[in-house]
């Protein structure tokens, strides 16, 4: 691998000396996850734009789900064959690559465009991507899990109105059920489960309580009556799914709302995307329901690119054009409209936004209804020990509420 | 190729097992914490799951691999006609990936869109067989996947053992009047010892790093009813960012080898010391 790193850096030296003056065009090879209809519709912005605007060349190197794609860019970072930019969720997930001074530098970037100034809110910077005052990646999108999406046919056949929290949904599941539809989709995907729940969670505790349990690591409260009315809650959700969920992707279980299959899957706003793909309008195919609770709270969470450093100086060039490309006006606007997600900056023409984008940018502007995501407060690891605990407690029956909240429990008193 | 293996199997395995020792994250570094990633690791469900998850595999596996696979030697050696064409049949599966093999599984067993579908449409309105959505039944649905993918190896590995045996043996099998199933059972298989020796060690090898038929079947679903140990370690080195809690879990699955080739090698030290003093 070092040895094909010396010998491009050796070319291209050798063909800049007889193309002199010629356009130092480079290839960026980046690494993503985002292979869904609507993912791919978001990615090409990116990539079009990136061609368009620039004469470098966007090499594509998509890698099916988030795990895989991180620990494919982890190996290849070691390994020494990096690729030039690769997407992250923000959180505690690359912290060791920047301590490893593995990756660019983009803090002259960051300072000569301002990105300070309009970037909002300000902690998809300070928090995800700023280490000891430098700047280390570039936030591109807002996404929140906190939604739920909801088939108005399905809710309209079954005789029951649209719920605007869990409890209500739950009142009407079993009518949904005798009507012949799925009431509750989820796939099985692990992660699905820790970010549901955690939906559920925030939605019956509230936003000090979560904050005491994933920031604090108050265990005690984790052992309280309270969180074990959320397992309780969530048992009965998940008594309402169909039997095929456990081998399901998130967007075949999206597919199943979109078609008026099944009535609601509680899924970030990345779901939206599919929806948009498959033509569907919100408020007349389908609804988006924020919460789902009468007191809805938003994360900010979303997607980064990071830069690994390289060893040649076009390349580098042409990764700093990436990253300011990725935060530009224009093709935030573009970029996010496809995505489903929210702009990591206000200045952009956003005349293009549905309705539940409207009601998710009227969250966001109240700071109160803002929440700090889970993987700002945990690692991988933990993160991994709740996918396995709540993807257990979905499927196993034979597990019980008070045994799932003691492990819940000692998984939070030992996070690192 | 002696230096190779020194290196790899030698320093890797001394490396691995060091790291186990320590409390490195996403890059190795050498900071001694003693023994708590095994207590961790002794203490998630997870790894518990895994554990039982594989000797329930490996037994079933290897009971079913070496029964079919011995009846399907046997049914070739009958000298029946396109012997060929029923050899190609059985040894295909075992040239697919295990990648594909688990698919084409995951698909005959989902829910809605493979057997049960099929017969539900054939007008069996209530039958239902689909393991892998199960989180009690998952588990034999891999191993059908992983039977089918390697009977064959098997029956082609114990038909060359029986295709080995002097033809003098059965001419005075049927001399004596021995049925045939008998001169199989007592006689044949006995004699073949080295050709089920090496069927069993490469099945065992294979169902100690079984991965990618698991994770192209159940992803190690539902919930972590089909987890198994390596795809707890190559998780736990990978996205998990946790190299020293997956090395704790590489050794234990290298410790029961290591425990095995103890008591073989004591063994043979037995017998070879005993054979010395009766020559002395």
């Amino acid at each position: 691998m070092k040895y094909a790193g010396i010998a491009r850096v050796l070319l291209a030296s050798a063909a800049g000396a007889v193309l002199c003056g010629a356009a130092n065009a480079a290839e960026v090879e980046v690494v993503h996850w985002w292979t869904s209809g609507g993912e791919n519709a978001a990615v090409s912005v990116f990539a079009d734009e990136f061609e368009a605007q620039t004469e470098h060349e966007w090499a594509d190197t998509a890698i099916a789900g988030g795990t895989n794609a991180r620990a494919a860019v982890m190996q290849r970072i070691l390994g020494g064959d990096a690729p030039a930019a690769a997407q992250f969720n923000s959180g505690r997930q690359y912290e060791e690559l920047i301590e490893g001074g593995l990756l660019l530098d983009l803090t002259e970037l960051a300072e000569r465009e301002g990105w300070r100034d309009f970037i909002r809110p300000e902690s998809i910077l300070t928090n995800a991507c700023e280490k000891d005052g430098r700047v280390w990646c570039v936030p591109v999108n807002i996404h929140s899990w906190q939604w739920g999406w909801a088939s108005i046919p399905v809710f309209e056949q079954s005789g029951v109105p649209i719920p605007t929290n869990l409890q209500q949904f739950l009142e009407a599941a079993p009518k949904i059920q005798q009507a012949g539809f799925i009431p509750f989709a989820i796939g099985g995907e692990t992660w699905q489960h820790t970010g549901a729940f955690n939906v559920a969670l925030v939605g019956i505790v509230g936003k000090e309580n979560y904050y005491r349990l994933f920031r604090d690591r108050d265990a005690d409260y984790a052992r309280s009556p309270e969180v074990a009315t959320v397992f309780e809650t969530w048992r009965e959700l998940t008594s309402y799914t169909d039997e095929a969920s456990a081998n399901r992707n998130w967007n075949d279980t999206t597919n199943l709302v979109i078609s008026d299959r099944a009535a609601m899957q509680i899924m970030g706003d990345w779901a939206r995307g599919e929806f948009a793909v498959a033509g569907k309008v919100p408020g007349v195919d389908y609804e988006c329901i924020p919460g789902p609770s009468d007191t809805p709270f938003l994360t900010t969470d979303g997607d980064i690119f990071l830069f690994p450093k390289q060893d040649d100086p076009e390349v580098e060039a042409a990764q700093l054009e990436l990253a300011s490309l990725m935060i530009s006006p224009r093709v935030q606007a573009l970029f996010n409209v496809a995505k489903g997600s929210l702009p990591v900056r206000a200045d952009v023409d956003m005349s293009l936004a549905d309705s539940c984008m409207r009601k998710g940018l009227a969250l966001l502007d109240d700071p109160n209804t803002v929440l700090t995501a889970l993987n700002r407060f945990v690692t991988e690891d933990t993160t991994g020990q709740l996918n396995d605990l709540f993807a257990e407690f979905s499927f196993n029956q034979g597990l019980s509420v008070a045994d799932a909240q003691e492990r819940f429990a000692g998984i939070i008193e030992t996070a690192d | 190729m002696i230096m190779v293996s020194v290196g790899v199997f030698v320093f890797g395995i001394i490396y691995s097992v060091l790291l186990s020792f320590t409390n490195a994250k996403l890059f190795p570094k050498f900071n001694f914490i003693g023994l708590d990633q095994y207590e961790r690791l002794w203490g998630e469900t997870r790894w518990l799951v895994s554990v039982e998850n594989i000797w329930i595999f490996g037994v079933l596996i290897i009971v079913f691999q070496m029964t079919l696979g011995y009846l399907l030697a046997v049914f070739i050696d009958q000298r029946i006609k396109q012997e060929d064409a029923f050899r190609t049949i059985f040894l295909y599966p075992f040239s697919m990936s295990l990648v594909v093999t688990g698919l084409v599984w995951q698909w005959m067993l989902d829910p809605n869109l493979g057997f049960s579908s099929a017969m539900q449409k054939l007008g069996f309105e209530s039958f239902v067989f689909a393991p892998l959505v199960h989180q009690s039944t998952a588990i034999y649905g891999l191993v059908m996947g992983g039977v089918w993918n390697g009977v064959g190896v098997t029956m082609a590995i114990l038909l060359a053992g029986l295709r080995g045996i002097d033809a003098e043996i059965w001419r005075a099998t049927r001399v004596d009047g021995i049925p045939a199933w008998r001169a199989y059972l007592y006689i044949a298989l006995p004699m073949i010892r080295g050709a089920l020796a090496t069927a069993l060690i490469l099945q065992c090898t294979s169902i100690v790093r079984v991965y990618d038929l698991v994770i192209a079947m159940t992803q190690g679903g539902p919930g972590i009813a089909t987890q198994m140990p390596a795809i707890f370690v190559i998780e736990h080195i990978t996205n998990r960012q946790n190299v020293a809690l997956g090395m704790a879990a590489a050794s234990m699955m290298l410790l029961p080898i290591v425990v095995l080739l103890a008591i073989k090698s004591a063994a043979d030290w037995h017998a070879k010391s005993r054979r010395e003093q009766r020559a002395a």
